[in-house]
């Protein structure tokens, strides 16, 4: 896309909006939210940024290939239910743990460690379908 | 923590309180093997050398974990394993009797064997579109489509090999393949849809989603109408899966345009999960359904299996005639879910176990006679007894065993279903299954006679197998397979005792509900209630 | 209100099969989407339909509010929407490609997998 304005601002909105899916993705757990919709932000933020810079400068800049960050996901879902076998419960209980992080307590869950793989999936799944058809495009 | 400030409850009403044992912990290792090892192969995918090996090492500890599940249920009965801890029926359990346990075991099998055979045969371009990692997504979803114990589960189990295969099927995009994509993608699609809306019946009838809870629900249900209509949805959108007649003509539309390993393991694993599903849900959860359905199904069996064994014959392309043969085979199987009786379902449980290392095993064959003859034509094809005559062994052997001919693994089951059918007198349905027997015959020696007692086709030339590629791993892996159908069919008696017991818990559905319930303390059972 | 959406899940089911009767790829994926979202409201309505009170717990409480509604079927209708949605993109990638490659969107016409007029098995030895 040709237009200066969206050229010159969407480097901010990907910015902006990146940060908000990670926020989202924070806040999934005890209010709406989650991996799911965090992800799916995430990744029309990248597409965002390849309709107005093209799709180059994307692949640039996520370093790896998405189906590689969509795997990288998929692994940590099926890890964080396997902490269970260590704590004696079933498969895919959530365990978490309570420290305290310069006078701040988190809470830090193996259900935290899930939904960052299904952010992860959604991610790469959706960028490189996305990538794929602003590709397609241009040629 | 603000824990403290609420009430006390008592956590033992809502959680599983013992902790699993831990070989119960194999019954989930097939899917996070499985996971874990397409993830790996994900991010490699640009390193299509070391890639195979992830994968391969992902296969041998699936078939290691089924093998040792297996070996579990056998000794120890039902293994049951509530996901995240939560009672039944509001956690997602998942569930592995003999039935779910021995599908499993076949297919580590079958997964093995055409992951080796895939070494030679997958090239670099489709190692990186994912080849593997849809091989092991595909695996694990239909493991985990065995050993659910929720029916919602096992719609997304569906989707996900669903997922897996389509990934498959389109590897390398020619014509014919996304020809064939397109059909086996909508109406697979649409089989699962209809699932789903079957699913969302269940549920506003029962209020359930366990399937031992909507056993038990049935059970005590007086309203026929509902149920059979479920019932009857159910059995719609599984015979679509399985691709039983008259829902059949995406299969030999499809199966014969991938890959040979992708079509082996199709016609090994994914028809018969729609098999499974059947049994599962019209046995355990609507055995009172099956009754009533039982005529219709007899008929879909019975024309399944001869109209499969007549489209074989009917066939010029050898990859053709084995996805008649799959629908002929299916036909086979649903005969036992008709008949009901213990005999017949012991049929039905051994001639699936039969069916999905053989007809791997006769894909993978064709893969190799047709790298070996040049043409998967029959006309054209022929001359292999003299290049290749341990090639041939191997070929006799899987005609004669798909045939259901002794001394090999598919005569005791129609054997079985044979003696069924006789005893509650449904002669027809014996005779269709001798007849397809004899058709299948035909269609499968008929390939045997051209392809390799003929003399070579003046045109073409037959390659010795040192001089293909496929064959040198692809013949271990056929022996291996081979291996398998001879011994069934020589000492049936372990075999024998297996499927014996499955039958048996498919006729008892109590102690499938009962494993589920086995953690629940009496108060919190009261409280469900 | 259940009532209603049966109406109207019966109306989506009339045209999705209306659809799916159709020869051409394209109209046979609408109708299969029309399909799985009909398939969606059949599993809400199942659900039994409830007003305006979010199946929330709130803060401090161990059960939510009276009347709440029931989130079981949300959150299968999520699961069967996000799986319908990867499918979908699926289909209609495969549905491009082999409109581009076959050149048609006519089933009647796609007969690159089973070619038409194949010659019969050879029939003596």
């Amino acid at each position: 896309m040709r237009t200066l304005i969206f050229r010159a601002t969407a480097p901010y909105l990907t910015a902006l909006m990146l940060l908000y899916s990670i926020f989202v993705l924070l806040r999934g757990h005890n209010e709406p939210g989650g991996g799911f919709i965090g992800g799916l932000i995430a990744a029309s933020a990248l597409a965002i940024y390849g309709i107005a810079c093209g799709v180059s400068p994307v692949r640039r800049a996520i370093r790896y290939h998405p189906m590689a960050i969509s795997g990288f996901g998929l692994f940590l879902g099926a890890i964080a239910g396997m902490f269970s076998l260590f704590a004696g419960v079933p498969y895919m209980t959530g365990l978490w743990i309570y420290p305290t992080v310069f006078g701040v307590e988190l809470k830090l869950s193996t259900t935290l460690i899930f939904d960052i793989g299904v952010y992860l999936v959604v991610l790469g799944a959706i960028t490189s379908i996305a990538l794929a058809l602003e590709e397609k495009e241009r040629d | 923590m603000a824990a403290a400030e609420r009430p006390a409850i008592d956590p033992a009403d809502a959680f599983v309180m013992e902790a699993p044992a831990l070989a119960d912990w194999l019954i989930v290792m097939p899917l996070v093997i499985g996971f874990i090892f397409a993830a790996l192969c994900l991010m490699t995918r640009k390193d299509t050398r070391r890639q195979p090996a992830i994968a391969i090492t992902g296969l041998v500890l699936i078939l290691l974990c089924v093998v040792g599940l297996f070996v579990h249920v056998l000794v120890n009965g039902t293994v049951v394993m509530a996901m995240g801890r939560w009672l039944p029926p509001f956690g997602i359990a998942f569930v592995a009797d003999m039935l779910g346990a021995t599908l499993a075991l076949i297919s580590g099998i079958v997964g093995l064997a055409t992951g080796i055979y895939a070494l030679r045969e997958a090239d670099n371009t489709e190692r990186r579109y994912g080849f593997y990692p849809f091989l092991l997504m595909m695996l694990s979803g239909v493991i985990c489509a065995f050993l659910t114990g929720d029916i919602f589960n096992l719609y997304v189990w569906f989707e996900v090999l669903l997922l897996g295969s389509f990934g498959l099927l389109i590897l390398g995009s020619r014509r014919d393949q996304l020809d064939g994509a397109t059909k086996y993608a909508f109406l697979n699609l649409v089989a699962t849809t209809l699932f789903l809306i079957a699913v969302a019946y269940v549920y506003g009838l029962f209020g359930t989603l366990n399937m031992a809870d909507i056993a038990r629900k049935a059970a005590v249900m007086d309203e026929v109408g509902p149920r059979l209509t479920i019932a009857a949805l159910f059995f719609f959108a599984f015979a679509m899966k399985a691709a039983a007649f008259p829902l059949n003509f995406w299969l030999p539309a499809s199966y014969h345009t991938p890959r040979l390993a992708v079509g082996a393991i199709f016609a090994g694993l994914l028809t018969k999960v729609g098999v499974y599903a059947l049994l599962r849900i019209l046995l355990t959860i609507f055995p009172a359904d099956r009754d009533d359905l039982a005529v219709a199904i007899a008929v879909v069996a019975a024309a399944s299996m001869l109209l499969g064994a007549i489209g074989a014959l009917a066939q010029t392309d050898m990859r053709r005639v084995l996805g008649y043969l799959v629908i002929s085979g299916i036909g086979i199987m649903l005969a036992g879910l008709a008949l009901g009786s213990a005999t017949g379902l012991s049929g039905t449980a051994f001639y699936t176990a039969h069916s999905m290392v053989v007809m791997t095993a006769l894909y993978l064959l064709v893969g190799i006679v047709g790298a070996a003859a040049g043409t998967f034509d029959l006309h054209r094809a022929g001359g292999l007894y003299a290049t290749a005559p341990w090639l041939a062994v191997v070929a006799l052997v899987l005609a004669f065993s798909v045939s259901g001919l002794p001394p090999f693994s598919g005569l005791w089951p129609k054997i079985f279903l044979v003696k069924a059918s006789i005893d509650v007198g449904a002669w027809w349905l014996a005779a269709a299954i001798l007849v397809s027997g004899f058709l299948t015959t035909i269609a499968i020696v008929r390939l045997f006679a051209f392809a390799f007692w003929r003399p070579a086709h003046p045109d073409m030339r037959s390659l010795s197998l040192a001089e293909v590629p496929v064959a040198r791993l692809g013949l271990p892996v056929l022996a291996g397979l081979c291996g398998l159908t001879v011994i069934a069919g020589l000492y049936p008696e372990p075999f024998i005792q297996v499927s014996d017991r499955i039958a048996f818990e498919l006729m008892n559905p109590a102690g499938y509900i009962d494993a589920v319930y086995a953690p629940m303390p009496a108060a919190a059972e009261g409280a469900v209630q | 209100m259940e009532t209603a959406v049966a109406v109207l899940t019966g109306l989506y089911f009339a045209v999705s099969i209306y659809l799916m009767l159709s020869r051409h790829i394209i109209r046979i994926l609408l109708g299969t989407v029309t399909l799985s979202t009909g398939a969606n409201l059949t599993i809400f309505a199942m659900g039994r339909i409830t007003r305006e009170v979010p199946p929330i717990i709130p803060s401090g409480l161990y059960l939510p509010a009276e009347g709440a509604a029931n989130a079981l079927p949300q959150a299968l209708v999520l699961t069967a929407i996000v799986i319908a949605f990867s499918l979908f993109a699926f289909l209609l990638v495969l549905v491009m490609r082999s409109y581009q490659e076959l050149g048609t969107d006519d089933t009647y016409a796609m007969r690159d997998a089973e070619p038409e007029g194949e010659p019969l098995p050879p029939l003596g030895y």
